[in-house]
């Protein structure tokens, strides 16, 4: 039973922190159109910013909860430095956007390489060493951490698109972006929040993922491929797909690991969601256009 | 967009636009001289100057450039961007590296790595027929011909375009980096496949014999170019940057997208893969990190460097690239990784069309300023 159910929880959070990262994405790519390679960066960016916080906070469960609002407020920064600078010349180019991003990416590798060459060594915070039993298994708190992060993370990103003012905007300017502009929506102002609001997200995974794996230059390149998938997976324009694959990825690659070793369990989750777009090329779940692409 | 589209009304009327199509670079014969200049250049005057050591990494940069103009061919042309020609490149790669290290091995020998992790292994059988030189030979081209082929197909009908079959790619390439890295008993893992002795039967060691090797891929990179020359002359060439502009105007017109595609995209996979098994004798070792995603980018860098949608752009951004990645990461390791950061930026924001394109821009420059005084 153990054996089974192990893998299954372990997926799920690795599914969670998938899908923190992945939420961002699917808010920078999925309603904006734009591909930022350099996201996986920004959880890197959040990860640092945990380490920083520790340096001045010793208090490690304290630390860890105001890590969060500094991680999101940094990478969210980044973020919105990156749409200025950049992005904001590539909404036609895409593709070129993706290029751009990328060479953004290498620099800031570098940058953290050059800082803290051996990574940062995030102490785990006392609060979450402990495990729930569940059914016979040991569930390190720190997981379930990472997963009341997502719920979170997800419920206020659902909140904010449906709910609010901001969110209607957001909708509105990815739909039709002249009909918004016409309407007397700031459309340039409204990108801008997105993508800091997109990049934050991604502060917040790095946090978790600091708790979670060892910290270096390559954890961004780690999580940035399998989030794009997901999103693609999911399907682009709503969030629920998002939340199915990260999760169906998290499990998957788990039982896959439980079988085989962890790279061949990458090589299967990677070839079967290729598989997976083969069959449903938009994804699981698409938003209907009259358009023919 | 605008400019090409201004050039193209101007034409008909303005007279330097008239000299500029004359003498420009779009002329297909002027551009017939450049490949044979470049010919000269690689194959006669290089061997020449150069010493033993620096011929054989201007070889490692003429691998990349012919991974650079398959990519200029179905990128620049074609529109679809390969984030990971390190698949096809390895296909290449690891088809020569199995048949060298087995060369090496001797008749019904087991590669050394193997023999280290359980001295009784037997040659997993997808080994065995590298042992044929001529079966190796026709793998690499065959290889990526099936593998292209095959997923091509799949994706290109299914109608994946634009991002998301850049990002499908990188996956890929991401993919099999982890399938090597993870079976090490069968491919040599992350250590990767080296310690080639001879290539078809000539010492590598002798420096004759390497010199050899490089005129092989200088020689490969000149038919490349020709190849692509031809193509791009071609009713084919024209469908291919046809499809790329407006892709639902060529369905309209009665083509498959789809089938202009595959082509160029499985010219480009034959293409980095006979890069990659050329590679293979002109570094001595082949690795996971040689393919994967940070490599694979690294390949699209000089293409984009040089310009994606001319001729000459990828090979020569290519070659540019690989001299500045040799000379300047043994200098200033870290200042490179940063030059090439800016370069991305640079280049994307400010220069979409590539070194190649900066004549052609001058020349505009002074006629406009000409034609307004």
């Amino acid at each position: 039973m153990e054996s089974l159910i192990a893998p299954l929880l372990n997926g799920t959070a690795d599914g969670a922190l998938l899908l923190i990262a992945a939420l961002g994405l699917a808010l920078t790519f999925g309603q904006m159109g734009v591909i930022n390679m350099a996201h996986g960066e920004f959880l890197l960016a959040g990860a640092v910013c945990a380490y920083w916080t520790q340096q001045v906070v010793t208090n490690t469960d304290l630390s860890i909860l105001l890590a969060l609002p500094v991680a999101f407020v940094f990478a969210g920064l980044l973020g919105l430095l990156l749409e200025v600078t950049i992005i904001q010349w590539m909404y036609d180019r895409p593709l070129d956007t993706l290029l751009a991003t990328v060479g953004v990416s290498l620099g800031l590798q570098q940058v953290f390489l050059q800082l803290y060459p051996s990574g940062v060594p995030v102490e785990k915070p006392g609060l979450l060493d402990g495990q729930l039993d569940v059914l016979g298994y040991a569930w390190p708190l720190r997981q379930i951490f990472t997963i009341v992060l997502a719920g979170i993370c997800l419920a206020g990103l659902g909140a904010l698109l449906r709910y609010t003012t901001f969110g209607r905007r957001i909708r509105a300017t990815v739909q039709n972006r002249a009909l918004a502009e016409t309407l007397g929506i700031a459309t340039r102002s409204v990108d801008r929040l997105t993508f800091f609001i997109g990049s934050g997200l991604a502060g917040l995974g790095g946090v978790a993922a600091s708790l979670i794996g060892g910290t270096n230059s390559q954890l961004g390149t780690r999580y940035i491929i399998l989030a794009f998938l997901v999103v693609v997976a999911g399907g682009l324009g709503q969030l629920r797909g998002t939340v199915i694959a990260a999760w169906a990825v998290g499990v998957v690659t788990a039982y896959f690991a439980d079988w085989t070793t962890g790279s061949l369990a990458s090589v299967m989750t990677f070839v079967l969601v290729v598989v997976f777009l083969q069959v449903k090329p938009q994804g699981l779940f698409t938003v209907r256009t009259r358009g023919l692409a | 967009m605008s400019a090409a589209h201004a050039d193209r009304t101007g034409t008909t009327s303005s007279l330097p636009a008239l000299v500029r199509r004359r003498l420009g670079p779009a002329q297909p014969w002027g551009s017939l001289v450049g490949i044979g200049v470049l010919a000269l250049l690689l194959l006669v005057v290089a061997p020449g100057v150069l010493d033993d050591f620096r011929l054989n990494n201007l070889g490692k940069y003429c691998c990349w450039a012919i991974v650079a103009v398959g990519i200029g061919l179905a990128w620049g042309r074609g529109g679809m961007l390969l984030m990971g020609q390190g698949v096809y490149f390895a296909l290449g790669a690891y088809a020569m590296a199995m048949h060298l290290t087995l060369e090496s091995a001797g008749p019904d020998g087991v590669p050394v790595f193997m023999i280290l992790y359980d001295p009784l292994a037997p040659l997993p059988g997808f080994w065995e027929p590298f042992r044929s030189g001529a079966f190796t030979l026709i793998a690499i081209v065959v290889a990526p011909l099936l593998v292209a082929g095959v997923l091509g197909a799949a994706i290109f009908k299914r109608r994946v375009k634009g991002a998301y079959f850049a990002i499908l790619s990188q996956a890929l390439a991401v993919a099999l980096a982890y399938l090597i890295g993870g079976t090490i008993k069968l491919t040599g893992g992350d250590t990767g496949l080296s310690d080639f002795k001879s290539f078809f039967g000539y010492d590598l060691a002798d420096p004759v014999n390497r010199r050899m090797i490089y005129t092989i891929a200088a020689g490969v990179l000149i038919g490349c170019l020709l190849l692509v020359w031809q193509l791009y002359r071609s009713r084919f060439g024209e469908l291919l940057v046809a499809t790329r502009d407006a892709e639902e105007r060529v369905r309209f017109l009665g083509y498959d997208p789809a089938n202009i595609k595959l082509v160029a995209y499985v010219i480009a996979a034959v293409m980095a893969s006979i890069a990659g098994a050329l590679f293979v004798p002109i570094a001595g070792i082949i690795s996971p990190k040689e393919i994967g995603a940070a490599a694979s980018i690294l390949l699209i860098a000089g293409v984009a460097l040089g310009g994606r949608a001319s001729l000459f752009g990828p090979a020569l951004g290519a070659l540019l690239l690989g001299y500045g990645r040799s000379t300047l990461s043994e200098r200033y390791e870290n200042g490179w990784i940063y030059v090439l950061a800016l370069m991305f930026i640079v280049v994307t924001l400010l220069l979409p069309e590539g070194l190649t394109s900066l004549p052609r821009r001058a020349a505009r420059l002074v006629t406009s300023r000409r034609s307004a005084a």
